[in-house]
C-alpha cells in the first residue's frame, strides 16, 4: 500500500497543481523584485517586470541565476528576508568560494522537512519506524533536512551522522533500524562490511534505505538491494535549493518525482538557455516558489537530465525527473554526441572494474577521436595476450553501446593515471577549436 | 612438478621493457629466459627466473601487475630431431598448446629447454615422461 505525508499535494489533479504554481510565482516574483536587490538588476536589464509574470508560461521571461551568481552575491546579495528573520545557514563542501551558503527562515526549514517527509513515506516508512540517519549533520544538508523529515513522519530517529562503521551496523543490529538514510557509497560500504562479519540479508532488519547527494548507477542500487536486503530510494537536492527532498523516489523506482508546490522544473538547452519540450533530455533548472531567506529564480543546476509527466503507478502526479546523466560542465561532445565521463564509470563498474579511468579526447584529420585509459587491474590481469584483448574489447563494446560512439581502450599500467590534490584527473581536451 | 613462470603487464611505451629487467637486475635476480607477446597497445613478459619469490617481492614492491602461471618445463634430448620429437608426442597426446619459447641452460649453456603453456599440463608432462623425455621443475631451472 502505498503512504503519502500529504496526499492531498501529492495526488493533486494536473490544474490544481498549475493554478497552485501559478498564484506561488505571481507573488514569488513580486517578494524577490522588492526584497533582492541583485535579481531585481537582472530582471531590470532584461526588461522583466512582476508585471509581465502572470502564469508558470511566463517564466521563461526571467533570468537566469547560475553558480557564478552565487558567487558574485556571497554571502549575503540574494537574501530575500533580513538576517534577523533567518534561524540558519547550511553550506556545501567546496573550496573558498565556491562554497554555497544558503540561508533559512522557520518557515523555509518547515517547508524542507515536509519534502523529506514526502520522500521518507514514499519509501514505506511510518511512525512504526527507526530511521537511521547516517549522513553528515552540520553545514552539510543531508543530516538535518532526513533528520527533520524523519520526525515529521514520526519515526524514531538515531541521529549517527556518517562515520564510524561499526557503531553505525551497532545500532541497525541492537535497535532495529529499519530505514537508512546516507550516500549510496556510504550504504554500499556499509554493506560490504556487514557482508564481511557474515550478516545475511534476513539477518539485517533495514527495509528500506533513501540514499542521494551523489551520483549512482542502476547497478549500483541493484547490489546495494541485493546486500542489505533492502529496497533502495534515490532522492535528490541541492544546497541552493534548500537541500535533499527537491525530488524523491516512490515505489515504482522509475524517477524522482518533483515537489512541484515548491519547485517548477524546466529543462533548457544548455547553450542557447532556450526551453525544451516536454520530454526532452537537457539542463535541469529550478524555480523555488515558497522560499523566503534564499529564493532561487530559474536557477541552473548544471545537471543533465529528462523530465517525464507519465503517469506513476504510485498516485503521486507530480512530473518525475530520471537520473541526472551527468553535469553539464563535466559534458563532453564528441563527434557530435553528447558523452559524461559518468557513463564510462558505469561501463567499467559494470564489467566489475574500479572506475580508475581517464578520458583524452583529440582531433585528428578533423575527427574527434575518444582514448578512454584504464588503470590494469590483479584481476583483469592472465599471462593470455588474447584473454586480456577480449576483456579489453567488451569494455569497447559496453562504451560503444552505453555513448553511441566506438572509443578506444588503453590499458594502462596502475596508480598512472594522473592525480591532482589526490583526485583523478578524469578529463584531458587535447582538441584545439 | 611445473615451472613457475612469471607474467609482467608491460605498458606499450618505450622503457617498459627495461623499467622491468632493470628490477630485476637490481633485485640479484637471474633471469633464465624470456619472450615477450605483444598487442598493439600493452604486452606481457613472460619471465623465467631463478628465484620466483624474491623477484614476484620486487614486482609487487614497484606495483607491476603480474602473476605466477604454472608452465610445462623440458629439457630437450640432445640428439637430431629432438624438438620435433617432443612437439609430436605433444600432438598426439592432443595437448593444446597456448605458446611456447625456448631458452639455453646448464653450466656452458649446452642444453636446450622449452617451456610450454598447455591446458592440461599434467597429462601432457606424463605423456612426455612415458616416452623418456625429461621434464624439468622450478626447482631444476634454479639450480641451472
Ligand atoms: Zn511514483
Amino acid at each position: 500500500m502505498e503512504r503519502y505525508y500529504q496526499p492531498e499535494i501529492e495526488c493533486a489533479p494536473r490544474e490544481e497543481m498549475i493554478a497552485l504554481q501559478n498564484e506561488r510565482l505571481v507573488k514569488q516574483v513580486k517578494h524577490v523584485w522588492d526584497n533582492v536587490a541583485y535579481y531585481r538588476k537582472k530582471m531590470e536589464e532584461k526588461g522583466v517586470t512582476p508585471d509581465d509574470i502572470k502564469s508558470i508560461d511566463d517564466l521563461h521571461k526571467l533570468p537566469f541565476l547560475t553558480k557564478s551568481d552565487l558567487r558574485d552575491a556571497y554571502p549575503y546579495g540574494l537574501m530575500g528576508k533580513p538576517l534577523k528573520e533567518c534561524v540558519r545557514i547550511q553550506s556545501t563542501s567546496g573550496t573558498t568560494g565556491k562554497r554555497v551558503v544558503a540561508f533559512y527562515t522557520q518557515h523555509d526549514i518547515d517547508l524542507w522537512e515536509d519534502c523529506c517527509a514526502r520522500a521518507i513515506m514514499a519509501a514505506g516508512g511510518t511512525d512504526e519506524d527507526v530511521c537511521q540517519v547516517s549522513y553528515g549533520y552540520g553545514l552539510f544538508t543531508g543530516g538535518p533536512g532526513l533528520n527533520g523529515g524523519s520526525h515529521k513522519v514520526g519515526c524514531l530517529t538515531i541521529p549517527t551522522s556518517s562515520g564510524n562503521t561499526e557503531r553505525q551496523i551497532m545500532f541497525i543490529q541492537d535497535l532495529q533500524a529499519t530505514i537508512l538514510c546516507c550516500t549510496p557509497s556510504y550504504a554500499a560500504y556499509i554493506g560490504e562490511t556487514m557482508k564481511e562479519m557474515g550478516l545475511t540479508p534476513d539477518q539485517i532488519p533495514l527495509k528500506a534505505g533513501i540514499f542521494g547527494a551523489e551520483a549512482w548507477s542502476e547497478e549500483m542500487r541493484q547490489d546495494i538491494q541485493n546486500t542489505l536486503g533492502i529496497k533502495a530510494y534515490d532522492i535528490y537536492g541541492l544546497t541552493e535549493l534548500s537541500g535533499p527532498g527537491v525530488s524523491f523516489e516512490c515505489s515504482a523506482q522509475t524517477g524522482m518525482h518533483i515537489n512541484e508546490d515548491h519547485f517548477i522544473a524546466e529543462i533548457i538547452d544548455p547553450d542557447t538557455g532556450e526551453v525544451l519540450p516536454e520530454g526532452a533530455q537537457g539542463e535541469l533548472v529550478f524555480t523555488a516558489i515558497t522560499k523566503e531567506a534564499f529564493p532561487m529564480m530559474r536557477y541552473r543546476t548544471r545537471d543533465i537530465c529528462r523530465l517525464s509527466r507519465e503517469k506513476c503507478p504510485c498516485g503521486r502526479t507530480h512530473v518525475k525527473m530520471m537520473k541526472p546523466k551527468g553535469r553539464s560542465d563535466d559534458m563532453l561532445i564528441i563527434r557530435g554526441v553528447n558523452v559524461f565521463p559518468s557513463q564510462i564509470e558505469t561501463v567499467l563498474l559494470n564489467y566489475g572494474y574500479p572506475a580508475n579511468y581517464q578520458i583524452i579526447v583529440d582531433r585528428v584529420n578533423h575527427t574527434d577521436t575518444l582514448d578512454v585509459h584504464v588503470e590494469m587491474t590483479p584481476e583483469m590481469f592472465t599471462d593470455n595476450l588474447g584473454e586480456i584483448a577480449k576483456r579489453q574489447k567488451e569494455l569497447v563494446d559496453g562504451m560503444r553501446s552505453m555513448l553511441g560512439i566506438s572509443p578506444k581502450v588503453t590499458l594502462v599500467a596502475p596508480k598512472t593515471i594522473a592525480r591532482s590534490e589526490g583526485k583523478a584527473v578524469r578529463v584531458i581536451d587535447k582538441r584545439k577549436i | 612438478m611445473s615451472v613457475k613462470q612469471i607474467s609482467v603487464f608491460l605498458e606499450n611505451k618505450p622503457g617498459a621493457l627495461m623499467g622491468m629487467t632493470d628490477l630485476l637486475a637490481a633485485s640479484k635476480i637471474d633471469m633464465r629466459a624470456l619472450s615477450l607477446a605483444e598487442a598493439s597497445d600493452f604486452g606481457i613478459a613472460r619471465v623465467i627466473v631463478d628465484d620466483v619469490y624474491a623477484a614476484s617481492d620486487a614486482l609487487k614492491e614497484a606495483g607491476f601487475i603480474y602473476n605466477i602461471t604454472p608452465v610445462l618445463g623440458v629439457c630437450i634430448p640432445d640428439e637430431p630431431g629432438g624438438l620435433h620429437q617432443v612437439l609430436q608426442v605433444l600432438n598426439d597426446a592432443g595437448a593444446n598448446v597456448e605458446y611456447m619459447y625456448a631458452f639455453l641452460g646448464g653450466p656452458s649453456a649446452e642444453h636446450a629447454y622449452m617451456i610450454f603453456r598447455v591446458q592440461d599440463r599434467k597429462a601432457a608432462a606424463a605423456a612426455l615422461r612415458a616416452k623418456g623425455i625429461k621434464v624439468v621443475d622450478q626447482e631444476h631451472i634454479s639450480q641451472l
